[in-house]
């Protein structure tokens, strides 16, 4: 097996005195491709922002490369769930790839050809081509996932890390943006982390799974974590995992369910 | 000629005060301009008029001590910007109490300082040039500052514009990148207090956002690109800056005649008049957002 690109251990968060995660061991290869999958408010995003180097972790150890991650870090890239732009800020397709290689940097910098057709390339690579001209703030939510991913890519990272990016798509979208990702990730031996609450539009590419409930995690090959037994011991309470036509899902079971489990419903499923 | 001598009333590029209320004019117009653009797209135009209300406290101080009202608006916004980013009231979190209670405070002390200033000094019109500008009574020897503040406002925004851009498409990826994402909105911050002192110069403390905001804001309306924004910008703030001028200097002529109209009228009106022109064209569409891209990707929901 290749080298680790990540590797978590025994890693805990608190915030305000709440747990946030605890616990957390996981490790991704290169050109693997992870999901990340839990109920909203598991911990998904403070997970990807520990791996950011965002949040800092309360106990335990992130290695990248098996070393602790540099302040800047070009071996990781980060898709967010949500922009922070109007539409009428004055930043186009191409303005906002071209920032994934130098939006970092001080100073002013002059156009050239190289960098145009780079970007080019970029886009055509996530099929954005067309709207390379548009304002970003203009485009739909699934044409802004596409120009992120062509941001995030074109510094060339062994890591991508996307948050929710199939949040409030429509179907045809959500499997445009996983099938582009897919693509990337075997022809360019890119690993992803990608975190979403519906695991199913990932099924046909997820190599493996880190599986998020009540601050703990579950990981391995996806036939291994959902199983109602891994599960419920994650939720601290029984569920159920019903597999319809190639789909999965994960219920609550509603009988039984005793004063402790419901209180453990409380803390991880609610949260 | 004759048309053009109307328009130019004689004298007009042979006047000391006009040389330098355009040469000043110019360089505050264009370093508005931008440092304006990404105060807009920073969302950070009530900061900018946040600190235009205490640049006018500033300003009056300034007059009531008998110094220059440039480095009273210097301080005093420099100052606000340190306290803002030290609180983060420039956020939207903490605005309204901002608004209520501080900027009330600070125009009224205002009021006092002219009010003591002018009753000592029997100076008339001091009320008038702090609040709406004078510009065609900046002294020759505060010049080489107002260019110098200018400079150094417009080269840092310039250093900065790359990372302000990425911030402001998201602090998280900046922040991940090794931006360091507080102390370049606190230097941000205090680029935009400069500009803010040096538009009060050209037209009044309390007008001066419109010449940081109104370009601005038509910029971002009609270009497209983050260069061709900040031209843009530039080039309609300079353009208002100097008609005013003309347009001021001809009105010496108009009614009641004798007495000048001010400048800060004929820019904020051009500026406004801009701003408003832009509404008149029609919203272009965009021929790609309307189909999505993935259409022939789905297969049928069976």
């Amino acid at each position: 097996m290749s080298a680790e690109l990540l590797r978590l251990d025994g890693v805990g968060v608190r915030l305000g005195g709440r747990e946030i995660l605890r616990d957390v061991s996981l490790s991704i290869r290169p050109g693997e491709f992870t999901g990340l999958i839990g109920p909203n408010g598991a911990g998904k995003t403070t997970l990807l922002r520990i791996i950011l180097g965002l949040q800092p972790v309360t106990r335990g150890s992130v290695l990248v490369d098996g070393a602790p991650r540099p302040p800047r870090d070009a071996s990781i890239g980060y898709v967010p769930q949500k922009l922070g732009i109007e539409p009428d800020t004055p930043l186009r397709v191409r303005d906002v790839v071209s920032l994934g290689l130098d939006g970092h940097k001080f100073g002013i910098r002059l156009p050239s050809r190289a960098r145009r057709e780079r970007v080019d390339d970029m886009l055509a690579a996530v099929g954005a081509r067309r709207y390379a001209d548009a304002r970003v703030g203009e485009l739909s939510g699934g044409e802004q996932q596409r120009v992120m991913i062509a941001h995030a890519l074109i510094g060339r990272p062994r890591l991508l890390l996307l948050d929710e990016p199939l949040a409030n798509l429509d179907i045809s979208s959500e499997q445009g943006i996983v099938s582009v990702l897919a693509r990337l990730a075997r022809a360019e031996g890119i690993a992803v982390l990608l975190s979403a609450h519906d695991m199913n539009p990932l099924m046909p590419v997820m190599d493996r799974i880190v599986y998020v409930a009540a601050g703990r995690v579950a990981v391995g090959r996806t036939d291994e974590v959902i199983q109602p037994e891994v599960l419920s011991r994650l939720y601290g309470q029984h569920v159920d995992v019903i597999r319809v036509h190639g789909r999965v899902l994960v219920v609550a079971a509603p009988e039984g369910v005793d004063e402790a489990e419901a209180a453990a419903e409380d803390a991880g499923v609610i949260l | 000629m004759n048309v053009f001598r109307y328009v130019v009333e004689p004298g007009f590029f042979g006047s000391g005060p006009v040389h330098i209320a355009l040469a000043v004019g110019t360089v505050v117009a264009v370093t508005s301009a931008v440092v304006g653009v990404f105060t807009v797209m920073r969302g950070q135009s009530f900061a900018g008029h946040s600190l235009a209300d205490i640049a006018t406290t500033g300003g009056s101080g300034a007059f009531l001590i008998g110094i220059n009202q440039f480095w009273g608006y210097l301080a005093f916004g420099a100052g606000a910007a340190a306290f803002m980013e030290m609180i983060g009231i420039q956020r939207r979190r903490g605005r309204d109490v901002a608004t209520g209670v501080v900027l009330g405070a600070a125009l009224g002390l205002a009021a006092l300082f002219l009010y003591l200033g002018t009753e000592y000094s029997s100076t008339t019109g001091a009320s008038f040039t702090i609040l709406f500008g004078s510009i065609f009574v900046i002294t020759s020897s505060t010049v080489p500052a107002l260019i110098a503040s200018a400079l150094l406002a417009l080269g840092t925004v310039l250093a900065l514009a790359r990372v302000l851009l990425l911030t402001s498409l998201s602090p998280d990826i900046a922040a991940a990148r090794g931006v360091p994402v507080r102390a370049v909105g606190a230097a941000f911050l205090m680029a935009l207090a400069v500009s803010v002192a040096l538009s009060a110069v050209i037209i009044g403390a309390v007008l001066s956002t419109a010449l940081l905001i109104g370009p601005a804001a038509t910029a971002l309306r009609v270009a497209k690109g983050p260069v061709r924004a900040a031209a843009v910008a530039a080039g309609l703030g300079t353009a208002a800056t100097w008609l005013g001028i003309l347009l001021a200097y001809d009105s010496y002529y108009w009614p009641p005649a004798g007495r000048g109209w001010p400048v800060s009228f004929f820019v904020v009106t051009l500026i406004t008049g801009a701003y408003l022109v832009t509404y008149l064209r029609r919203p272009e569409r965009r021929p790609s957002a309307q189909e999505s891209p993935d259409t022939e990707q789905v297969c049928s929901p069976a």
